[in-house]
């Protein structure tokens, strides 16, 4: 596999030498340093074969050379928008078959130290991620309409996206706290602290529990979104009828998995409890809840995407004049796409840093957790 | 179970043993929801009907009719549960499945639609799962792209999907399928992960003894052991697919489908809609998980792994 690939880099950087890069005749002779660096790049990606340089040196080098490369030709093609041609597409396969050498070079590097092993565990998907970026741009920006400039594309370049990202700051800012600080949060700790309320006290009465644990099931699998339009006539058009939504969403995931979690505790442990002669709420608080907490947490990041997804729908169905839904469907009327990409961004963002804020916790509270020890 | 430690005593009551298994409880709760949907119905309706009385100059109206008019108002706050039954019924059996108002017409695009989309998105989530399985670059490099995936509130890019394909004469089933793709191919590039690696080494190196091949290991051992696993998924990854067809058709401007059938909803106020077409949803995705449910319990009981 990588040999195939090593070999098909040389190849692809042969014939991008070799053959016209921009429509009307433009070489890569013409631009040097451009070609030296592919040059090189070619040999560092082919040394495993040709036997020399086989250590991590060599990998790094690999690696760095392939981002002058990537930034060496997207600063070429700004010049060149939409004039793409053979040798060009062949260069950017070039750099993708680099970019995917690399990975695999890292992810065969075997290291000692736990530090290490944690930053090779996040470096991969993070080359991985920006090499997806790099081809996202060099294509858009090939491919795009000469002459119009790139803003009229469809599908704005990542660079562009940026541009907008930070030249309207407010307007997004705006939408986020709207959106994500009233509505998300609010809604989220309003319907996963309910939801924990009532599974504690449906997990008082059997009877309750045999009679809700179906029906949380089935709902949880209906498409509860659709109450949307609902809410947003209950509430009116601001955020609390947002939150609304939000909070029939995550209810359902969070009363299951907490229902399902306080029955996590064995019978020999429970016993030990009842040895001990500790009441119900002692049970509860040192035993029961610290084993629940897997399933908790797991709804609990269930919720996170959830909680997000159903604002922004919800501002569909409409809204006040601001909030990432609301920017979204409006700038999507009037093709403005690199602001929809831009509030796309910030919510990717925001929801990644949720998830990531609640998968956090969770590494501290479970921290005996079998799958977080080991 | 071994749960008797902890149970308490049953009562003796005639109603116990009625109350104990799982149909009596869910019966019971059931009906409780719809008493207090009756209820919610009357305290949500009422001030419209005060207002509309007021106007009509009337004082003095007895409770029956009060309570009787607010159950039958033409566009309630809440209607009541008899309300959406009717509407149900009317769209569905009483309309012609070829008129534009027929339930059944929507529902029908919007299955199409759902099943594309899950079509798709389980092939996707099944090659996705196989390479990450055999590839230990795939695994490291692409599975937390997978997970981070779903972190972000796809359905946001839900009204360009379909507009940008739409600019480049894309239309029809397809942007919305995708956006159902997106949904639905996460939970099941997951559960065949987990599925493909249940196969516990001793069984590996069985297959190892007889010199499998790659491919043999793969056809023979993981994938009947990763059956149970896509089933759970598949499951999971209907109902996210159903809620993709739904948002899928939000932004085309309400024009077919259960979607559509929502928005025009809420733009004209006609609650009992709304309702209708949540309902028709939800049985939608119910009846399309029952069916899974089936296909799982027939294909594992004729491999044997039922249990």
């Amino acid at each position: 596999m990588a040999s195939i690939l090593a070999w098909f880099l040389v190849a692809m950087v042969v014939f991008g030498l070799f053959s016209p890069i921009f429509d009307p005749d433009f070489h890569i002779m013409d631009l040097p340093r451009l070609a030296i660096c592919l040059v090189i790049l070619a040999i560092a990606g082919v040394r495993y074969e040709l036997g020399f340089m086989r250590n991590r040196v060599g990998d790094i080098a690999l690696g760095l050379v392939a981002m002058l490369a990537a930034w060496l030709l997207i600063a070429t093609v700004r010049l060149h928008v939409g004039t793409a041609s053979a040798g060009f597409w062949a260069l950017t396969a070039a750099t993708w078959a680099a970019a995917w050498l690399f990975v695999e070079r890292l992810a065969s590097w075997q290291v000692q130290s736990p530090v290490a092993k944690r930053l090779l565990f996040l470096a991969i998907p993070a080359v991985f991620g920006a090499t997806l970026l790099v081809l996202w741009e060099l294509i858009v920006t090939g491919a795009g309409k000469p002459g119009v400039g790139i803003s009229n594309a469809l599908l704005p370049s990542p660079s562009e996206i940026w541009l907008r990202l930070s030249s309207s700051l407010d307007i997004l800012w705006t939408d986020f706290q709207q959106t994500f600080l009233k509505a998300v949060l609010i809604g989220y700790a309003i319907g996963c602290g309910s939801a924990f309320l009532v599974a504690i006290l449906v997990d008082r009465t059997p009877f309750l529990r045999r009679g809700l644990l179906p029906i949380g099931n089935l709902v949880s699998a209906l498409p509860i979104i659709g109450v949307a339009p609902i809410m947003v006539m209950w509430f009116g058009f601001d955020w609390p009828s947002k939150a609304a939504v939000v909070v029939i969403m995550t209810f359902f995931p969070m009363l299951v998995n907490t229902v399902t979690g306080l029955a996590a505790s064995e019978v020999m442990q429970r016993d030990l409890m009842r040895t001990y002669a500790s009441d119900y709420w002692q049970t509860l608080l040192k035993l029961r809840l610290p084993m629940a907490m897997p399933f908790i947490f797991n709804a609990l990041k269930i919720n996170t995407t959830l909680a997000l997804i159903g604002a922004i729908v919800a501002e569909f169905f409409g809204s006040p004049i601001s909030g990432m839904g609301f920017r979204i469907s409006t700038a999507v009327g009037s093709m403005d796409l690199d602001l929809v990409w831009a509030e796309i961004a910030v919510a990717a963002l925001a929801g990644m840093l949720f998830y990531g804020l609640v998968a956090l916790i969770e590494r501290y509270v479970t921290f005996w957790h079998p799958s977080i020890r080991g | 179970m071994t749960d008797t430690a902890l149970s308490s005593p049953r009562s003796l009551s005639p109603f116990a043993g009625l109350m104990s298994g799982t149909a009596g409880p869910v019966v019971v709760v059931v009906l409780a929801i719809i008493a207090i949907w009756y209820l919610g119905a009357i305290a949500l309706n009422a001030a419209f009907q005060q207002d509309t009385y007021e106007r009509a100059g009337r004082t003095d109206v007895p409770l029956v009719e009060f309570i009787g008019d607010t159950l039958a108002q033409e566009r309630p706050k809440l209607p009541a549960p008899h309300q959406v039954a009717v509407e149900l019924w009317k769209t569905t059996v009483e309309k012609k499945i070829t008129s534009k108002r027929s339930l059944i017409h929507h529902s029908t695009i919007t299955l199409s639609t759902t099943l594309l989309g899950f079509f798709i998105g389980t092939s996707l989530g099944i090659l996705l799962a196989v390479g990450i399985v055999h590839s230990g670059v795939l695994e490291k490099s692409l599975m937390p792209w997978v997970i981070s995936s779903q972190t972000i509130p796809v359905l946001a890019i839900a009204p360009m999907i379909i507009v940008v394909l739409g600019n480049s004469g894309i239309t029809g089933l397809l942007p919305k399928a995708l956006i159902s793709t997106y949904l639905s191919f996460f939970p099941v590039t997951v559960g065949m992960v987990k599925g493909l690696r249940s196969p516990e080494v001793i069984h590996m190196d069985l297959m190892h003894t007889y010199s499998a091949s790659r491919f043999q290991t793969f056809w023979k051992l993981r994938l009947p052991y990763a059956l149970p696993y896509l089933f759970t998924s598949m499951k999971i990854g209907m109902a996210a697919s159903l809620v993709g067809a739904i948002i899928g058709e939000l932004p085309t401007g309400a024009v077919a489908g259960l979607g559509a059938r929502l928005l025009a909803g809420s733009y004209y106020g006609q609650t009992i809609q709304i309702w209708s077409a949540l309902f028709m949803a939800a049985f939608l995705a119910g009846s399309l998980v029952a069916l899974i449910g089936l296909t799982e319990k027939l294909t594992l009981k004729r491999m044997g792994l039922s249990r």
